[in-house]
């Protein structure tokens, strides 16, 4: 058996960290298409349908707001523990990779909106946080998924139209646009996005 | 002669991957093409061809070899159907090539870990 030349020598740890780091990129870009859980998404916009409901018959902005306010931690709550079952259902770590990204971008903007809400009902500007609500979260959505599948991106993309469209319409339909986004708009994206991405 | 030495040698690794012994590098997965693919399926419940051909940045013939290759191990599953009137493709990950995934996540680290202890 003729010996073939053997190839220059590459110090055996650098070759695994460079093969770990490729599973890592591997699994970061293949995580994209499931870090944003769609049925725990829909559910989410069960909850702010009801919020909507209950807010229908309020009297005031502030009224209404106050509902919405309430039903936030639910949302986020539903939210936090669909995000934890999907990662786990596809065995990602929780804090690494594509989820990561997402509620890192996320997060800032909706801090922001937080900030707005409190700065515009102290100016007494009550009728501009919806849009502006649904303009952040739609902003969080957009960069957090613009390494994702295309359609979480669009998903954001509505939610900033919807957003920019209720800073300009009437405070009385604040209502109406935050039923339309976060229960209308969060249903039909969780949908799409369980039935194509995996849950 | 030297083609059943050659068949000998593409039929060793895969009995070796199945047979898993701790320490021995498994070589099915060893190959990047491979290794992508599994890694990919380890984070998705399925991909299909189409998904995994984008995500590797490969070509038709390069991919359908090597999942082949994974396929034969039963390290993933494949599932051919319609969809209206397209075929498609699609892949999920079987247990014995997740377990083939930490095994081999596992060698990885031991190995940076004992080039460091040195």
């Amino acid at each position: 058996m003729a010996s073939r030349p053997l190839p220059e020598p590459v110090p055996i740890n650098a070759h695994a960290i460079d093969n770990l780091q490729f599973i890592r990129e591997t699994m970061e870009r293949a995580g994209a298409f499931t870090a944003v859980p769609g049925w725990g998404g829909a559910l989410m916009g069960v909850t702010a349908l009801a919020a909507g409901l209950a807010a229908w018959p309020q009297p005031t902005v502030e009224a209404l707001l106050a509902i919405w306010i309430a039903g936030a931690p639910v949302a986020l709550i539903i939210g936090v523990c669909a995000i934890i079952r999907k990662a786990r259902s596809a065995r990602i770590p929780l804090l690494s990779g594509a989820g990561r990204k997402f509620a890192l971008s996320l997060a800032p903007p909706v801090l922001a909106g937080a900030l707005l809400t409190l700065v515009l009902y102290r100016a007494g500007a009550s009728g501009a946080i919806p849009g502006i609500w649904l303009l952040l979260y739609g902003t969080g959505v957009v960069t957090g998924g613009a390494f994702s599948v295309k359609i979480i991106p669009v998903m954001g993309l509505c939610f900033m139209a919807l957003g920019a469209a209720a800073l300009f319409c009437p405070p009385a339909w604040g209502n109406a646009f935050l039923t339309a986004g976060f229960g209308g708009l969060q249903i039909v994206f969780g949908i799409i996005i369980a039935r194509r991405y995996g849950g | 002669m030297a083609r059943q030495s050659a068949l000998a040698e593409e039929r060793q690794p895969r009995a070796r991957a199945v047979e898993h012994r701790p320490l021995d590098l498994d070589r099915l997965i060893h190959e990047r093409m491979r290794l992508g693919i599994v890694s990919a399926l380890a984070v998705n419940d399925s991909l299909s061809f189409n998904d995994l051909k984008k995500l590797l940045k490969t070509t038709d013939g390069n991919l359908s070899v090597h999942a082949r290759k994974l396929e034969e191990a039963h390290y993933i599953a494949c599932t051919k159907f319609f969809e209206g009137r397209f075929p498609k493709t699609e892949y999920r990950l079987a247990a014995a090539g997740r377990r083939a995934l930490e095994r081999y996540l596992a060698h990885m680290e031991a190995l940076i870990q004992a080039t460091r202890e040195r």
